[in-house]
């Protein structure tokens, strides 16, 4: 038995019968018990971090209920449904958030996972390797870059951009779309949108690479073995291996794009009003929260902005729950035709 | 694989001890005066208690610019020995309070209508078109009523885009304040609060936030608290006070509508908005202290009081250096008359 062995504390049992019979075993024993007391405090350790995050999650859940529990009996159902905010009245409905929490963060979406898959596709199947690695430490630099900078960038610069430049373009093109009539302000839910796809591209573009990066070079080689394109090894053998994954990485930029805060409450407009323009200002529940708890003033106010956070993390938990659905049903959606090799077709 | 010796754990236990010795402070006994609230006046408080605390040595303060909300709720439950807000209490939350709540207005401010045209002509406005620019009303430059109130002036045709705050503010209280004052739809539509359902318009967050929003858009008018417009070189309007005058929002013509105001001794908060004095300019307010008329800690108390008597005397010189009007000499002594004394 060597060395290494006898000083690994994680060891369960000493081999009784290669105990040595001299003086040494005591000191063998002990330290084997020593190990088997840290392994047990090491496992207890892990399980109370585990279960202490449970118990946060359940502390926070409570602790907004117990803080919204007066709007909800208060204003029960019609609080989800009504578009009506009046601090001064008293009178409370979070429609218009909830509405532009969901089309900010889903056009937020839309326009940032095929831009990052396309990013994470052309660094690992096409760029040269040299280029892979300061790329990489770019985009990972991006995504550390404080929520406020992206906010101040796109206030005093993306927003009177898109007021002169990009808004007229499009509805000059394509303005007979309800989504690009009306006044153009230039702070917008479609700016909110943006300036969230930008902060969450880096992330997505991340994740993607790392996944990317995951698929066995046996699968590609066998494609390549076959006779395929670059663009069919992408698709049957890259992308079917790793579709599930994908969609999980734009699951966790939704997850952010949801409680995106700073940033869009500096470019969305901040008007709790329901219109279908995406030029038109909007509002969302995170953006409502950060403007109003500092200053509430009375009780009802606080209670109605605790059911914001509830609601919040409800469509968080949602969004999540239905993300995973999704995941499950993605075969379906991704299901790989069989591959047409022209270049067999013609060889044969 | 070693296991660290005895020597290394000593000197770990020795760092941590003399960490330990470093961190704890040296047996001072100075009380420490804590505040929370508003953060409009937070760069003449902070001056003040710097400032103060270098006179008297004895004594320590500790603010939190959490906002008049937040210090309101810290106040009542008594978290705080001070709360200072821009808006008065409510009286459904006085009546919440442990004990008697006293509002000691320190400085005035107001809010400039600062505004985006090209050209920047100087602006004129009335109290009715002001709240029917913000009712949503008026939508472009060139509206009649625009033009009748300032002759000589060719207003663009340009689309009039308002700009209000999005966070909750006493910049917002002390507008929304004036609107309601003047015009009775207001008050019966929006009425006045910290944060309001604006009828029109976009929201910016910060002072900062709607500065920026009048530069960069032509055509947007929105209200700011009157620093923010001489910090940001935004040209801001003339309003016709209740005197008829068109007054510029000033130092003086905000003294001018302090001047009067009667404060009774203990007096619940007042407004000074639309203001009848001539020269007074008429979207102004007040910014106040939040104490306790017996609080539990005398020693504190006492420290306190002796600080705010300071500020409303000799304090008030560095409010001007700091764009605040300072209170007028009449209603400073009233104040000061109405302080309570702790026995």
């Amino acid at each position: 038995m060597g060395r290494k062995d006898r000083l690994n504390p994680f060891r369960r049992k000493p081999p009784s019968d290669e105990l040595p019979p001299d003086a040494g075993a005591r000191a063998w024993t002990s330290s084997a018990r020593i190990g088997r007391i840290l392994d047990q405090g090491f496992g207890f350790l892990v399980v109370g971090a585990g279960i202490s995050v449970l118990a946060l999650a359940a502390l926070l859940g409570w602790e907004l209920y117990q803080g919204a529990k007066e709007a909800i009996r208060r204003y029960g159902a019609g609080f989800l449904v009504s578009s009506h905010w009046d601090p001064v009245a008293g009178r409370f409905g979070a429609l218009p958030f909830l509405y532009g929490t969901f089309v900010s963060s889903a056009l937020a979406l839309l326009l940032a996972f095929p831009l990052s898959v396309a990013t994470a596709l052309s660094l690992t199947e096409f760029a040269p390797v040299r280029l892979r690695r300061p790329v990489l430490a770019l985009v990972d630099l991006m995504a550390a870059v404080p929520s406020v900078v992206w906010g101040l960038w796109a206030m005093f610069e993306m927003v009177p951009w898109l007021r002169q430049t990009a808004f007229p373009f499009l509805q000059k093109f394509f303005g007979w779309l309800p989504f690009f009539q009306g006044t153009i302000y230039g702070v917008s839910l479609l700016a909110g949108a943006l300036v969230i796809a930008m902060m969450i591209t880096p992330i997505v573009t991340s994740l993607a690479i790392e996944i990317l990066q995951s698929v066995p070079l046996t699968l590609r080689e066998a494609a390549w073995a076959l006779g395929a394109t670059r663009w069919e090894v992408m698709r049957v053998a890259v992308l079917p291996y790793v579709r599930s994954s994908l969609v999980g990485a734009g699951v966790l930029g939704l997850g952010r794009a949801l409680g995106e805060t700073m940033a869009v409450t500096m470019v969305i407009g901040n008007r709790p009003e329901i219109l279908l323009s995406l030029f038109a200002p909007g509002y969302t529940l995170a953006s409502v929260l950060v403007n109003e708890f500092a200053e509430v003033t009375s009780e009802e106010h606080l209670s109605a902005l605790f059911e914001i956070g509830l609601t919040l993390v409800a469509v968080t938990f949602v969004v999540n729950f239905l993300a995973r659905l999704l995941i499950r049903s993605v075969p379906f959606f991704f299901a790989p035709r069989p591959l047409r090799t022209q270049s067999m077709e013609t060889n044969g | 694989m070693k296991i660290p010796g005895p020597w290394s754990l000593f000197l770990f236990l020795s760092l941590l001890l003399a960490w330990f010795a470093l961190a704890l402070p040296g047996g001072e006994s100075k009380p420490l005066i804590n505040g929370a609230g508003a953060s409009f006046p937070y760069p003449l408080y902070a001056r003040w208690f710097a400032t103060y605390e270098r006179l008297d040595g004895t004594v320590r303060f500790n603010y939190q610019a959490i906002g008049s909300g937040g210090g309101q709720q810290l106040l009542l439950h008594q978290i705080v020995d001070f709360g200072a807000s821009d808006s008065p209490m409510r009286p459904s939350l006085l009546q919440t309070a442990p004990g008697k709540i006293l509002h000691i207005p320190m400085i005035a401010g107001a809010d400039a209508l600062a505004y985006n045209l090209p050209g920047s002509p100087p602006l004129r406005l009335t109290p009715d078109v002001v709240a029917d620019i913000f009712l949503g009303r008026i939508q472009n430059w060139n509206d009649s009523r625009l033009a009748e109130i300032n002759p000589g002036i060719t207003l663009p045709s340009l689309p009039l885009v308002v700009v209000h705050r999005s966070d909750g503010s006493g910049t917002t209280y002390i507008f929304t304040d004036y609107l309601s004052k003047i015009s009775r739809e207001w008050s019966g539509i929006v009425g006045r609060g910290t944060a309001v359902r604006w009828p029109s318009g976009i929201g910016a967050k910060g002072n900062e936030g709607v500065a920026g929003q009048i530069r960069s858009l032509p055509g947007a008018i929105g209200y700011l608290e009157l620093a923010f417009a001489f910090q940001n070189r935004l040209p801001f309007a003339a309003v016709q006070n209740r005197a008829g005058n068109y007054v510029l929002p000033s130092p003086e013509s905000i003294a001018q509508a302090l001047a009067p105001t009667s404060l009774t001794p203990g007096d619940f908060p007042i407004s000074i908005a639309d203001a009848e004095n001539t020269g007074a300019y008429p979207i102004a307010g007040l910014t106040w202290l939040l104490l306790y008329e017996k609080p539990s800690n005398r020693q504190k108390a006492e420290k306190l009081l002796s600080f705010v008597r300071w500020c409303l005397t000799d304090g008030q010189a560095l409010a001007s250096s700091l764009d605040y009007a300072p209170l007028p000499p009449r209603l400073r002594e009233r104040v000061l008359a109405s302080l309570p004394e702790i026995r």
